[in-house]
């Protein structure tokens, strides 16, 4: 299973706590898994990246570990210890304050 | 039951507010949508029950929420709000071409007879339509192409599209509002469009007089008088007796007429209300002193809306969707403040009272009148 660690507020907005797990086909990329994620939970349709061109949204980073794969391309294969489910992805809402 | 159902969009979610006929004592239900910057909710005329919802995000974008149950439960439908064709360029803040890009939802318009139909005003401005329910939505690119869309700019909120207007008796002839191009009118249900600013009179652009540029706040309008148009500019509280296609100043002997919201009595078709703030420059009311002024002369001559409303050390803002009326027998007139509070007076104006007062930042106010 892969593992997903969304930000708080879309896990408010999906009613999910924890860490989400899915199965997604191989290859397992970050497109295929939010393809999954947003099959599971349609109200994150468009939360994560841009509905129409598909682009990540400005304030949202991806990590897997401490690994900044915010800019790797949608279809390019993640990792072994993402497909086997040992390192969640993680997303990650930019911080705010005021 | 006969009441009243108040929804309020703020800053952090959206709240549904209930009342009988008496509107004194309020049964407050919300936040939903927490967190979330809820730029309008609004009723179906046709049903109700069936509301919509705007809610939107910097960090998570656009959502769309329905509930069937008069605000109890809500489910997401379709956010997916695509330009038709090449959405092209208009102008940004300093001149230079900037291509359209869509940023939120600032105003839903549901169809009179029609649940299933709305028409969203979104930034960049542009206009769509949901058939289904809020599941897909289409552009009536019309407007946006119908010849100045490249001219059009921003004003300080964005360039938006925030106020639809429909006729009362014509179903086909529709009025929209941008910031700051101005107004637009269509005769044929959205197909096609041209501007209706003629008369308009606006000293912050090269041009005052120009066919479109104009910061344009808030349209109203009664169902009497389809042809009669009032409108909250930027500065200027104005008048249209011919459907827009010509304007004039009803400003009168207002204390200043910059402002945001216009609404009209719902059985005077002369009688309307604004709120007057200091100036584009400060965004608070004069003197410290939350005055609504009411005009039963269609403009011109106002009087100042007090008791009950603060007078002193008051320095919060109305924005346009902020207000709105009733239609129960003895009119009620509605709004929200930037400082959270939702003011109601049960009397057409005379006397106002708090319906809540510590809601985050208050962005729109809608009324539905229940049977």
């Amino acid at each position: 299973m892969i593992q997903v660690q969304l930000p708080p507020q879309l896990r408010s907005l999906a009613h999910v706590s924890g860490v989400v797990q899915i199965d997604v086909p191989p290859p397992v990329t970050l497109g295929a898994i939010l393809d999954v994620l947003e099959g599971r939970a349609p109200v994150l349709r468009g939360t994560i990246r841009d509905p129409v061109s598909g682009r990540r949204r400005a304030f949202i980073r991806f990590f897997i570990g401490t690994n900044d794969y915010s800019h790797v391309a949608m279809d390019e294969p993640l990792p072994d210890e993402v497909a086997n489910g040992t390192q969640p992805v993680r997303i990650i809402g930019a911080i705010a304050g005021g | 039951m006969v009441g009243v159902r108040v929804l309020v969009g703020t800053r952090k979610g959206a709240f549904v507010l209930t009342a009988d006929a008496g509107r004194q004592d309020w049964t407050i239900s919300g936040p939903f949508f927490e967190g979330w910057e809820v730029y309008h909710v609004a009723g179906s005329p046709a049903d109700p029950q069936r509301l919509y919802a705007a809610p939107s995000r910097g960090w998570f974008g656009q959502l769309i929420q329905r509930s069937d149950n008069g605000g109890e439960t809500w489910a997401p439908v379709g956010n997916t709000f695509a330009y038709a064709g090449d959405a092209g360029t208009h102008q940004w803040y300093d001149g230079t071409e900037r291509p359209w890009e869509f940023t939120r939802v600032w105003h839903l318009s549901p169809d009179p007879a029609d649940p299933d139909r709305v028409l969203a005003g979104v930034e960049d401005a542009a206009l769509f339509e949901t058939r289904d329910g809020g599941a897909t939505w289409t552009e009536l690119d019309g407007l946006r192409r119908h010849g100045s869309g490249p001219q059009w700019q921003p004003g300080g909120g964005g360039m938006c599209l925030h106020t639809i207007v429909r006729s009362p008796v014509d179903p086909a002839r529709l009025h929209v509002a941008i910031s700051a191009a101005g107004v637009f009118r269509s005769d044929d249900g959205g197909q096609s469009w041209h501007a209706a600013n003629r008369g308009l009179h606006s000293t912050y652009i090269p041009d005052p007089e120009a066919d479109v540029g104009h910061c344009v706040h808030k349209l109203a309008v009664h169902p009497s008088r389809p042809d009669v148009l009032y409108m909250q500019k930027h500065w200027d509280v104005m008048r249209s007796d011919d459907a827009g296609q010509s304007w004039t100043e009803v400003s009168g002997d207002l204390p200043c007429d910059f402002g945001f919201p216009i609404a009209v009595h719902a059985h005077e078709p002369e009688t309307i209300y604004v709120v007057p703030i200091t100036s584009d420059e400060f965004h608070v009311p004069p003197d410290g002193q939350l005055r609504v002024y009411r005009s039963r002369t269609g403009g011109g001559e106002w009087e100042p809306l007090t008791r009950g409303l603060p007078q002193e050390h008051c320095y919060v803002n109305v924005l346009r969707d902020a207000m709105a009326i009733d239609q129960l027998d003895d009119c009620g007139v509605y709004f929200g403040t930037t400082g959270g509070q939702v003011y109601v007076s049960a009397n057409g104006g005379d006397d106002w009272d708090l319906a809540v007062r510590d809601l985050p930042s208050v962005l729109s106010v809608e009324v539905q009148t229940l049977a």
